[in-house]
């Protein structure tokens, strides 16, 4: 699975309760559209660190970096190559 | 304290209404379990289930006057009763007992429906005119005793609990979706609304006159009224922190009244500490107090608790609770609470209930209501904050105060500070209206309704509950200080509507256990009202006033700590190694809620999965969790009406 797939898959089933591949965009807020709450971006950022094998900085911990699928895969990368 | 209930209206006075008011009264045992008393008369019928507590040998009833034309039940105490007494007697009233009862009857005769604005106490009545035929059924200021009605074909029912009602009515026990909507959002429903279809809560502070043929007429006798936000003078600190002393020591005098000893609940917060210390300082009550301890120590006081049993040196008892006794319990306080829940906290205060009663009290004084009346709570601070927020935006300096919430919780909301601006800066287009504090909260509290089925969630698909409530307050709503606007719609949802009910009556009478509330006398409530907002949440400082009162009664530690809410653990205790409880697995089977109707089987499975494996962190997904459950617990006990669910011991095991 790719990661994008990994990430709106863990997105649907974890904050939406769902497999309805329609109710999540890629590129729309998630706090916005009330896919995450507050507690959310814990658990989302746990995901990440788990499904990645990353660290997420506190100073990374921004809505610029995880607040849409889009931006989660583009951070993700980022760090990827930054790691590598 | 009691159980009442009645109906009035045409029907026949024969055995059948006997059969029918004796079905009703016996779902009311565990409010008065010391004997029952009826009433019969053309066109109504009374029934009522005592709990002895005040004049053990005469207080029993239906009370009647001197000439039998006037007849009350009643569910609560009026504490000014040996003042009233002596008044009417002046007045050339002669009594029959020596209970309080009977100054309902009198001061109805000489002040009509204007007899509720005599009365301090707490107080659910039904008195029946017989010169006019008219029904009165009235409810205290806040809400602390419950009162529940239907109108069907003409005639009135009424009860202080609706499993009453159902008793007497088959045709009402369907679960209305406006209702459990509420409770999920709001957490609980609001007056009048309830979770049945067909069942009304009499609202708090109102009266209710009923005559055969007529509509049901109900007027407000009294409502919260806070300091306009213009009305704002220079206050002398200390002559208000003594005054407002001398009045919380006079309401515990007061409540203190009964001919069975009283005890006390005892948290470790200020609000609980400071009724025990006025208890040790200016009665000669003894001092017997309880508490809760939690095995998880996310919510644990004891060491406070234990703090100040030591100053005050009280005779205290301590009951532990586990996650499994409160998922094991949660059944029987659904039972007893008739509406969906989103949190677990009354369970814990249901067993403390139970012990109380096994030590022999009847009676306890608690905290309840300091946070609502002196602005204690997290959400006015929260609210304070994000109002200052909204005039500069951009302030980093600002937001951060966010991060100053909240220091209690194992999972903050605000543990990423660029995303806590992000959450607390939504809702601000509300920031106009009244229900700009609690937006936050229910937004939260709304995501179990993501969890309702298709049919459910097009039944109230029109139906905003923020545009709903707004359309709730009084038009003066808008002349208050913001900080009373706040303390306004917390003391109509959450203080009336779960902590006095659900988290209050309920789990004390699941026990045949009276609770007292010395904050929530209403000269204290008009009183702190009327203060200035910054005497009440002094920049980040809640409480302060009370505080201030409280100086030398208490040591340091108490008066400086900060708020710790209440909590108890929710959706991990109804899971074991992996699996959960039967009946849990049973309720939220697929099969189960399809039947049922009211969730989507496949998105609660989803959240079931989450909650078991243990990744339901925040407050969303525990509330859904519990609010679900607690839906589904109603459809087993009172929709399809099999009881043995509800009436299982505390220490039950599956």
């Amino acid at each position: 699975m790719d990661e994008l797939q990994q990430v709106r898959n863990f997105i649907l089933k974890n904050f939406l309760f769902s497999e309805d591949e329609g109710s999540l965009s890629n590129e729309g807020s998630l706090i916005a559209s009330g896919a995450i709450d507050s507690t959310g971006v814990l658990e989302l950022i746990m995901f990440i660190e788990e499904t990645f094998q990353i660290k997420v900085d506190e100073e990374e911990m921004i809505p610029d970096n995880l607040d849409s699928v889009e931006k989660i895969i583009a951070y993700v990368h980022r760090k990827s190559v930054s790691k590598g | 304290m009691c159980g009442i209930a009645g109906t009035a209206g045409r029907f026949a006075n024969d055995d059948s209404i006997k059969t029918v008011m004796r079905s009703m009264i016996e779902t009311l045992h565990h409010r008065g379990p010391d004997g029952y008393g009826f009433f019969y008369d053309s066109g109504i019928a009374f029934a009522h289930a005592r709990l002895a507590i005040i004049d053990l040998q005469t207080g029993d009833q239906p009370i009647s006057n001197e000439d039998g034309s006037v007849t009350v039940i009643f569910n609560g105490e009026i504490f000014n009763f040996v003042e009233l007494r002596a008044e009417l007697e002046r007045a050339g009233h002669r009594f029959s007992t020596r209970s309080d009862t009977e100054v309902i009857v009198h001061l109805y005769e000489d002040h009509g429906l204007e007899f509720v604005q005599r009365l301090n106490g707490q107080f659910a009545i039904a008195l029946w005119d017989a010169r006019l035929r008219r029904l009165i059924l009235a409810r205290d200021r806040v809400g602390i005793r419950p009162m529940f009605y239907s109108v069907v074909r003409g005639r009135i029912w009424f009860a202080s609990e609706i499993k009453a009602l159902l008793a007497a009515l088959p045709e009402i026990g369907r679960l209305d979706p406006f209702g459990v909507t509420q409770a999920l959002t709001f957490w609980s429903p609001v007056d009048p609304a309830t979770a049945f279809q067909g069942v009304e809560s009499l609202p708090a502070g109102t009266v209710l006159e009923f005559r055969e043929g007529q509509p049901v007429q109900i007027q407000r006798f009294w409502d919260w009224d806070f300091a306009d936000e213009s009305e704002d003078p220079e206050p002398d600190v200390d002559a208000i922190a003594a005054e407002l002393r001398e009045l919380l020591i006079d309401s515990v005098r007061l409540q203190l009244r009964a001919d069975v000893p009283v005890g006390a609940y005892l948290s470790g917060g200020l609000d609980s500490s400071g009724i025990v210390s006025l208890i040790r300082s200016f009665t000669s009550a003894p001092l017997r107090t309880f508490s809760i301890a939690f095995e998880d120590s996310e919510f644990d006081e004891s060491e406070h608790q234990r703090a100040m049993v030591d100053y005050l040196r009280t005779d205290h008892t301590t009951v532990r609770c586990e996650n499994l006794d409160i998922g094991r319990a949660f059944p029987r306080l659904v039972y007893h609470a008739e509406t969906p829940l989103v949190r677990t906290g009354p369970v814990p205060l249901m067993l403390l209930s139970a012990r109380v009663r096994a030590e022999g009290y009847k009676v306890v004084l608690t905290g309840e209501g300091a946070d609502e009346v002196f602005a204690g709570y997290d959400i006015f601070k929260e609210a304070k904050i994000r109002r200052f927020c909204a005039r500069q935006p951009d302030s980093k300096m600002r937001s951060s105060l966010l991060r100053r919430l909240y220091p209690y919780l194992a999972s903050s909301p605000v543990a990423s500070a660029a995303f806590a601006k992000t959450f607390f800066s939504q809702g601000m287009e509300f920031i106009a209206r009244p229900i700009f504090a609690h937006v936050p909260r229910w937004n939260t509290s709304r995501r179990a309704c993501n969890f309702l089925s298709d049919e459910w969630r097009s039944a109230t698909s029109k139906w905003d509950p923020l545009s709903w409530m707004d359309s709730q307050l009084p038009a003066r709503v808008a002349q208050w200080s913001p900080l009373g606007r706040d303390q306004y719609v917390e003391a109509k949802t959450l203080l009336a509507g779960y902590l006095l009910s659900s988290q209050g009556d309920r789990v004390a009478m699941a026990n045949s256990v009276e609770g007292r509330f010395p904050y929530l006398d209403h000269r204290v409530v008009e009183y702190a009202a009327r203060l200035p907002s910054r005497l009440k949440l002094r920049v980040l400082q809640e409480k302060h006033i009370l505080r201030l009162a409280f100086r030398g009664l208490l040591p340091d530690e108490i008066l400086q700590r900060g708020k710790q809410p209440y909590r108890a653990p929710d959706s991990k205790c109804f899971f074991q190694g992996g699996q959960a409880l039967d009946y849990v697995e049973d309720l939220l089977s697929a099969q189960r809620i399809r039947s049922a109707g009211y969730f989507d089987a496949s998105s609660v499975g989803r959240l079931v999965d989450k909650c078991r494996a243990g990744r339901a962190v925040g407050f969303a997904d525990n509330q859904a969790f519990v609010g679900i459950l607690s839906t589904m617990v109603i459809d087993e006990l009172f929709v399809r009406r099999n009881q043995s669910m509800g009436s299982v011991p505390p220490n039950w095991t599956d």
